[in-house]
């Protein structure tokens, strides 16, 4: 599946990339598929945590090329 | 400004004292330096108040005397009833199926027990943190099954597992069934049908330093070849009688935190904005409660808390030493970061949990703002 947009939050520590997806998902049309790299431990569980809440498509969690986690959410509304 | 005296809400890591510890403590803090294994006279009294301590330890947890055991520290506990029966166990298989939730003690256990080669198979919780009980059963029942664990109530959200079916799931299936009873005991009655037991004196307002371990008797538990260190008698007696204390005092003290951590609940998801509260709202511990706040950093929060006169845990990974998160939280797919524990104990007031719940909004709604996420 090929993302709209790639979000790169490697390094950043909780609740960054939740933030950062929180942030950039906005600005994505509706059905939008926004990547975030994220190899903060919290990542894995927050982020789909995040779109339970706040009523965005948590899609899945896959690894790059380079072995980064990769979460995927679709913008619902 | 004058710093506000402390209010201690993390009951659930350790309970203060209790003064009926206290008083043994300071009883037997002359005398009970002898070698209770002597022949002698002062020695032989100690081993009757080791044995009175065992016996009423047994009362309260319905077991036989002989069964009781006290060991340097629940996590000791943990460690030793779940090596010893998997041991004990070996020829009935290699297989551990414990819940998702447990303390990591019996986690770490488990982990040991696959690095030498065993299997272990992790049942997952709900939303709200309740063990499925359908994969529990059938899991342990399974073949080959060594043992199973299931925690008595999570020392993270509160939840109440349900104990009573997974212990008629171990019966069915003749594999005995590990509880950790470490956050139950001396706040809440602990079902029935458990082939060993533990728990951990300080979160019972016993001294720190006494783990319980309570291991039936028929079953198959192989203790450790070099065996485990006993701790002190002055600390033994003290935690019985902290037991018997909290034990007496259960349903009273049900009745008066129950209704207070209900007020946390609701307070805190009416007048913070985007948090999460955790675990089941009803089958829970009466003391203890933990939510997750959206953006917030979890470590700033503690601070804050800390500042404010609060002491509070935390599931978040920036507060633990490991730097994950909270595998209950995970477990549980919850919000992690943000995250705070609020545990109450004897000596909490009303007044204590009213001046948490005022001062909460307005540090989450500051830390927001300065993290710039405020409306986000």
């Amino acid at each position: 599946m090929t993302p709209d947009e790639v979000l790169d939050c490697l390094g950043q520590r909780c609740p960054l990339p939740v933030i950062a997806l929180a942030r950039a998902l906005p600005g994505l049309p509706v059905g939008g598929l926004l990547r975030v790299l994220a190899d903060d431990p919290a990542a894995a569980s927050d982020i789909p945590a995040w779109c339970r809440l706040r009523g965005q498509e948590f899609v899945g969690a896959s690894r790059t090329d380079e072995g980064a986690p990769a979460f995927d959410v679709r913008r619902t509304g | 400004m004058a710093q506000p005296a402390l209010a201690y809400l993390d009951a659930a890591s350790a309970a203060p004292l209790h003064p009926a510890a206290r008083t043994v403590i300071e009883s037997l803090l002359g005398d009970a330096w002898v070698d209770p294994a002597k022949l002698y006279a002062p020695a032989r009294r100690e081993r009757l108040l080791l044995d009175r301590s065992r016996e009423a330890v047994a009362a309260i947890v319905g077991a036989r005397t002989e069964e009781v055991a006290f060991v340097a520290s629940g996590t000791e506990a943990c460690h030793l009833g779940v090596t010893g029966v998997l041991a004990g166990r070996r020829r009935a298989g290699g297989t551990f199926v414990h819940s998702t939730i447990e303390h990591s003690a019996v986690l770490h256990a488990a982990q040991a027990h696959e690095a030498a080669g065993g299997t272990t198979v992790p049942v997952p919780v709900d939303r709200l943190g309740n063990v499925d009980v359908e994969a529990f059963a059938k899991a342990v029942g399974g073949g080959g099954v060594a043992a199973a664990a299931l925690i008595s109530a999570s020392h993270e959200v509160g939840t109440v597992q349900d104990v009573a079916s997974a212990a008629a799931a171990c019966a069915d299936a003749r594999v005995p069934l590990i509880v950790d009873a470490a956050q139950s005991l001396g706040h809440a009655d602990v079902p029935a049908g458990w082939s060993v037991l533990t728990g951990s004196a300080r979160k019972w307002g016993g001294p720190a330093g006494v783990g319980l371990l309570v291991v039936r008797s028929g079953v198959r538990y192989e203790p450790p070849r070099l065996p485990a260190a006993e701790p002190s008698l002055m600390l033994v007696a003290a935690a019985a009688a902290a037991l018997i204390a909290a034990h007496d005092a259960a349903a009273a003290e049900d009745a008066r935190l129950r209704p207070l951590v209900d007020r946390i609940r609701a307070t805190v998801a009416a007048t913070v904005p985007d948090v999460e509260i955790v675990g089941d709202a009803e089958k829970r511990l009466p003391h203890l409660v933990t939510f997750s706040c959206l953006y917030v950093d979890g470590e700033a929060l503690l601070h804050g808390l800390d500042r404010a006169g609060f002491a509070v845990s935390s599931g978040s990974s920036c507060t633990s030493d490991t730097l994950r998160p909270s595998h209950v939280l995970e477990a549980m797919g919850v919000l992690s970061h943000g995250n705070v524990r609020v545990s109450l104990h004897r000596e909490t007031t009303e007044a204590d949990v009213d001046r948490f719940l005022a001062v909460l909004p307005d540090l989450v709604a500051r830390l927001r703002e300065e993290a710039g996420v405020t409306g986000l």
